[in-house]
């Protein structure tokens, strides 16, 4: 059947105030809900640490310079980075899935695009939290100069990068969890759309940890990075939407 | 034209004609690939399939576009640099990974069997696909320079006047062949709709056996 | 009744119940499509506000993409809807929340407790913390299992007076993948009346559940619950007991729309033959 859709209801304004949930209240429902079961059963930030300290660890080895500096240590590290944020990617709407939470979820009467928000936020989460862990594993096991000094430009750049890989992956998640291949799709689609803030991410740490003191962080790449974050964070909440509808 | 019209390049002689193919195949595909993404917002919006339709076709000739600049390319690098592909070419590279992304978009749309699903995640692949060709190019450039010759740099373009001229009708030449593609496959595809349709009017619906799984849309 | 005559549930047929308000369920030649397969067409009935529509049919007959339109989950591609008097699908936000969905899935995460469930539904649905006006509550949840709890109280004793109706309240706090099947029905019925829908779609929801927790949820999803209920049952005689409106569909067509009063057991069985 090709019956013309009209304009959506969705998203309209409350008739009545007492009927609809503040879109804040359903994103705190939601993130709390996701963070408590991450809590109780606890498969994906373990399975994510785990993976980037192995990760580093066969770098260790395999790339016999013990100590990395510069280009390549940033390299490394963001390349890592990114392979934990696809096995999070991976298990993020996997709950709703089989548990039929998006029915559940979609019966309630909020906006769609909470569910976005929400776990975007539980996605920018555990990798922040992750990269607590990472950050000084890595300077461990591979990083030759100290982390110490560009501390706070990393920090920014971190946040930076994680919005980015948040607002990217949670799209790609959503997308991917209700076709036949997810694992496989995941990882398709969530590599190239990442690969600007890869390079942004890298070049921009490079400096900060160069064997011969940290150098200044080139202006450019912030502005890449903020502007990938702008525009796929806009853009993946416009059309989150789509994904849900029936 | 390529042939007679434009004269002989000083230092890579006659294989650089091939850039007459070459060039104009990547940037329609790239403009092919922002096309499926403009369809895919009016597909979303209006929910009319034929959106759809479009939008699958301009990717899916966009892609095999894409393939022939690639391999254009390539012979253009081994005869002029000496070697298949250069890694530190940004140009090159962003290329590259828009076609391996867009090369997700059939396997994508064939691993999703409801029809209506399909289009609609499709369209926000398109989407997200058509806003990414931008934003890569510029992120990859920032990151490197400059083996690929920039012939279309901003310090205008150093070509005479007679290539000039014979690579904007190259350009225009390639566009319009992007096009009748696009008119052709869409046609085609809108004839076996119909068809489709009247068989299973004439069928009646209890016969009708619904149409296999497959990528490409369906009205 | 031949099954297969086209037969409209006129206002008449309403039991005498008056047609002046408008009708919780107003459908007229519905369709819904999946590709080229029809899941449903022509669907064309009126449920009044309270009364019971049963839904009959054999597997595949379009019962559950019925119940899901109603749910405002699925777009309706022909014909018109209205619920709870907006139409579907321009309106169907009006209509979340107001609706309650007991389909084959819980819809109840597997790895937090029955408590943590709810209570998460309800600060979904926007109610967590609104005091309503007070009610005998406490009264009435402690009078033994068959009472429901009173509307009106807080969330939170909203949600232990309907864990306490089911008999959950021993094992609310054990996450639900070590719930019998039995048990996880029951919090799935406490997670769809939650809200206080004033329409409940329910597809089986006497599935899986021992005698004594059927009597149970009965007062919560039961006739007795003064709602809209649409019922989808393969008990034939329980189904045709409670309903006051008859659809049957077979193949995605309508085959039978009628009130109790015009069909017996009969003409239904036809349907699934």
């Amino acid at each position: 059947m090709s019956a013309p859709r009209g304009p959506r209801g969705d998203g309209a304004p409350r008739a009545t105030p007492t009927r609809g949930t503040p879109t804040r209240t359903a994103v705190a429902a939601l993130v709390r809900k996701d963070l408590r079961a991450e809590l109780r059963t606890g498969d994906t930030l373990p399975a994510m640490a785990l993976f980037s300290i192995s990760t580093f660890v066969l770098f260790h080895f395999g790339l016999d310079a013990r100590s990395l500096e510069g280009d390549l240590a940033a390299g490394v590290f963001w390349v890592t980075m990114l392979f934990a944020a696809v096995l999070a990617v991976n298990r993020q709407f996997v709950a709703e899935r089989e548990e039929g939470g998006f029915d559940g979820f979609l019966l309630a009467p909020v906006d769609r695009t909470s569910l976005f928000l929400a776990k975007a936020a539980v996605l920018f989460v555990f990798l922040v939290a992750l990269q607590v862990v990472a950050v000084p594993a890595f300077a461990i096991l591979l990083l030759e100069p100290s982390p110490g000094p560009g501390l706070p430009e990393l920090i920014g750049l971190l946040l930076l990068a994680d919005a980015g890989i948040a607002a990217v992956g949670t799209l790609v998640g959503a997308l991917a969890v209700q076709t036949r291949a997810r694992e496989v799709i995941v990882p398709l689609l969530v590599l190239p759309l990442m690969i600007p803030v890869v390079i942004a991410a890298a070049r921009g740490t490079a400096p900060l940890w160069l064997e011969a003191g940290a150098a200044a962080v080139e202006g450019r790449w912030p502005l890449i990075l903020g502007l990938y974050d702008l525009v796929f964070g806009l853009l993946a909440y416009a059309v989150f939407d789509y994904l849900l509808d029936e | 034209m390529v042939f007679f019209y434009a004269p002989n390049e000083a230092d890579q002689g006659f294989v650089q004609k091939i850039f007459y193919l070459h060039v104009p195949l990547a940037i329609v595909a790239l403009f092919g690939f922002v096309a499926g993404g403009v369809y895919g917002i009016r597909f979303l919006r209006s929910g009319d399939r034929t959106y759809d339709l479009r939008s699958y076709v301009a990717i899916h000739i966009s892609l095999i576009l894409a393939v022939g600049a690639l391999i254009t390319g390539s012979i253009w690098a081994k005869a002029s640099w000496g070697s298949w592909w250069v890694w530190d070419e940004p140009t090159l590279v962003s290329f590259l990974i828009v076609f391996l992304l867009y090369a997700c978009y059939q396997p994508l749309r064939f691993s999703i069997e409801d029809p209506e699903r399909q289009a609609r995640y499709a369209a926000v692949f398109a989407i997200v696909g058509g806003a990414f060709v931008p934003l890569n190019f510029m992120a990859v450039r920032a990151a490197e320079s400059l083996v690929h010759p920039r012939v279309l740099s901003t310090t205008g373009g150093a070509m005479p006047g007679s290539m000039r001229v014979t690579f904007l009708v190259c350009l225009a030449g390639m566009a319009l062949l992007f096009v009748t593609l696009n008119k052709y496959e869409l046609t085609s595809k809108q004839a076996t709709f119909a068809l489709r349709a009247l068989k299973r009017r004439l069928a009646g619906d209890d016969d009708w056996v619904p149409i296999r799984r497959s990528a490409a849309p369906q009205l | 009744m031949p099954p297969t005559e086209h037969a409209e549930a006129s206002p008449e047929a309403e039991g005498g119940r008056g047609a002046s308000a408008a009708p919780a369920i107003a459908l007229r030649d519905l369709g819904r499509a999946y590709g080229e397969r029809v899941a449903l067409s022509g669907v064309t009935l009126s449920v009044p506000v309270g009364q019971t529509l049963a839904v009959f049919g054999a597997n595949g007959a379009g019962k559950t993409t019925l119940l899901r339109i109603l749910a405002t989950l699925l777009r309706p591609h022909r014909g018109e809807a209205r619920v709870l008097g907006h139409a579907l699908p321009g309106e169907g936000w009006a209509v979340r929340g107001r609706v309650g969905l007991l389909g084959h899935d819980p819809l109840l995460y597997r790895d937090l407790s029955a408590r943590e469930n709810l209570r998460f539904h309800a600060r979904l649905h926007g109610l967590a913390g609104r005091a309503r006006t007070a009610a005998s509550s406490g009264a009435a949840a402690s009078s033994g299992a068959a009472a429901r709890p009173a509307r009106g109280g807080s969330a939170g004793e909203r949600i232990e007076g309907l864990l306490e109706a089911v008999g959950m309240t021993r094992r609310a706090d054990e996450p639900v993948h070590t719930l019998s099947r039995g048990m996880v029905q029951r919090v799935a019925v406490c997670r769809a009346v939650l809200h206080e829908p004033e329409l409940l779609l329910l597809d089986e929801p006497l599935a899986n559940l021992d005698p004594g927790a059927a009597a149970a949820v009965g007062a919560l999803i039961g006739p007795g619950a003064g709602v809209t209920r649409v019922v989808i049952s393969h008990d034939v005689a329980h189904g045709l007991a409670e309903a006051d409106v008859v659809l049957g569909l077979r193949g995605g067509k309508q085959a039978l729309a009628v009130s109790r009063a015009a069909v017996d057991e009969a003409a239904v069985r036809e349907l699934y033959r």
